[in-house]
């Protein structure tokens, strides 16, 4: 696949498929705040998908949408990362993958902003200012329930054990990162994972959570091997368009 | 015969925000630019939030009331960059804004780099600074909740972006 292609897919898949787990609280959230914060979040999320996807799109000319390539690919087809597709198993764990994600999202972002192609750079460039509010509330709720009770503590401690192995997908690169690094597309993968590395250890330190030091990292999903939830985020995703396909709002 | 620009901006100024119908499209800082393209009328439009649901609807509001007032042949194109940014809503928008209850952004959002803790925000029911984040989000993901707690009502802030 071309590299750059591959590039904005796994932009545009990481946001969707975050917006659709972010989605998923609506109306199940803790609190209304939170409920109405994560709803929300989803929106920016899945209005930044239909940039990087329609991008995608255009840049593979096949006359795709960025709504073709959301609900009518298949799960190996997906390049999101895999910490964005793990469930809403505790409100601790949406919190921390939220986190974690914005971490690497932000510095990502304010790298993209002097990329060398004009149409990234004005993404990120409106994007970058959605992010900003993202990780403002999510390392606050992180330091906050981290350095809280007894209770939260325990389960954000918990949360971050649980995601820590993902975090390797996140800073994962392969060739095509290096090749779009090296014509000035995207920032050097090492400076972003150096960010999220400052970023995390500073929050976590705030928070008193411990980084895990394990061993174990799981990868695969930026090249299309996805975890088993994958498959019911597009069941659930993908539903309308599969059995009324070409149906319209 | 086509309208002149300045009468299609101030058309233009008489549309209400679909979401916040106090302020005009106009107000919001929203249109970049009116020109003419042979005898096509183009309005070029920037996004404020990327999923902002309003945006879909501002364009079919644009196209409609030109069409209704007799402007014939109208593209509405989205424009990414600049991004918008809340220091492009006029005096005038703060204004409305306020009167509707909602408190206006800080001015000079790029220094706010998009931190709600450095955006001072003053009750738009009592004027009163002392007050209170309750959720960084509201109604809609432009405004963060707050509450005042000098007349301890609540109201939704217009987040700096």
């Amino acid at each position: 696949m071309d590299p750059f292609l591959k590039f904005c897919l796994r932009m545009g898949d990481n946001a969707l498929i975050l917006g659709q787990r972010t989605g998923e609280w609506c109306g199940h959230a803790p609190v209304l705040e939170e409920d109405i914060a994560f709803a929300n979040m989803g929106l920016d999320l899945i209005g930044q998908t239909q940039f990087w996807l329609k991008l995608a799109g255009e840049v593979e000319g096949k006359g795709r949408s960025a709504d073709d390539l959301a609900f009518l690919r298949t799960e190996r087809e997906f390049l999101n990362c895999l910490l964005v597709e793990q469930p809403n198993s505790d409100f601790a764990v949406a919190l921390m993958r939220q986190y974690l994600f914005d971490a690497w999202h932000l510095p990502m972002l304010e790298g993209l902003t002097a990329s060398r192609d004009e149409r990234v750079a004005a993404i990120a460039e409106k994007v970058v200012k959605e992010v900003r509010y993202h990780i403002d509330r999510s390392r606050d709720l992180v330091i906050g329930l981290g350095d809280g009770t007894t209770e939260s503590h325990a389960r954000m401690q918990g949360a971050l054990n649980t995601l820590w192995p993902f975090v390797a997908d996140l800073l994962a690169t392969d060739d095509a990162d290096e090749e779009m690094f090296a014509q000035g597309i995207i920032p050097d993968p090492e400076t972003v994972a150096a960010s999220f590395r400052a970023e995390t250890a500073a929050t976590f330190a705030a928070g008193k959570l411990e980084t895990p030091e394990t061993e174990l990292t799981r990868t695969g999903g930026r090249n299309g091997i996805h975890s088993e939830h994958m498959g019911y985020i597009l069941a659930e995703m993908q539903y309308l368009q599969r059995t009324y396909p070409g149906v319209n709002w | 015969m086509q309208p002149a620009t300045e009468t299609v901006w101030s058309w233009l100024g008489e549309i209400p925000d679909p979401e916040i119908p106090a302020i005009s499209l106009a107000d919001l800082g929203i249109i970049r630019d009116v020109g003419y393209e042979d005898d096509k009328l183009v309005v070029t439009v920037t996004p404020t939030y990327s999923g902002c649901p309003a945006t879909s609807i501002i364009a079919l509001d644009i196209e409609t009331e030109l069409l209704k007032r007799g402007a014939e042949n109208v593209e509405v194109r989205q424009q990414m960059s600049p991004a918008w940014t809340t220091d492009w809503i006029s005096a005038e928008g703060r204004e409305k804004l306020r009167a509707y209850g909602i408190a206006p952004p800080a001015v000079a959002a790029a220094n706010c780099a998009g931190m709600l803790k450095a955006q001072n925000v003053a009750c738009p029911h009592c004027g009163s600074e002392d007050t209170v984040n309750i959720s960084p989000r509201g109604s809609t993901p432009c405004k963060a909740q707050f509450r005042c707690n000098a007349c301890m009502e609540p109201f939704d802030y217009f987040k700096a972006i």
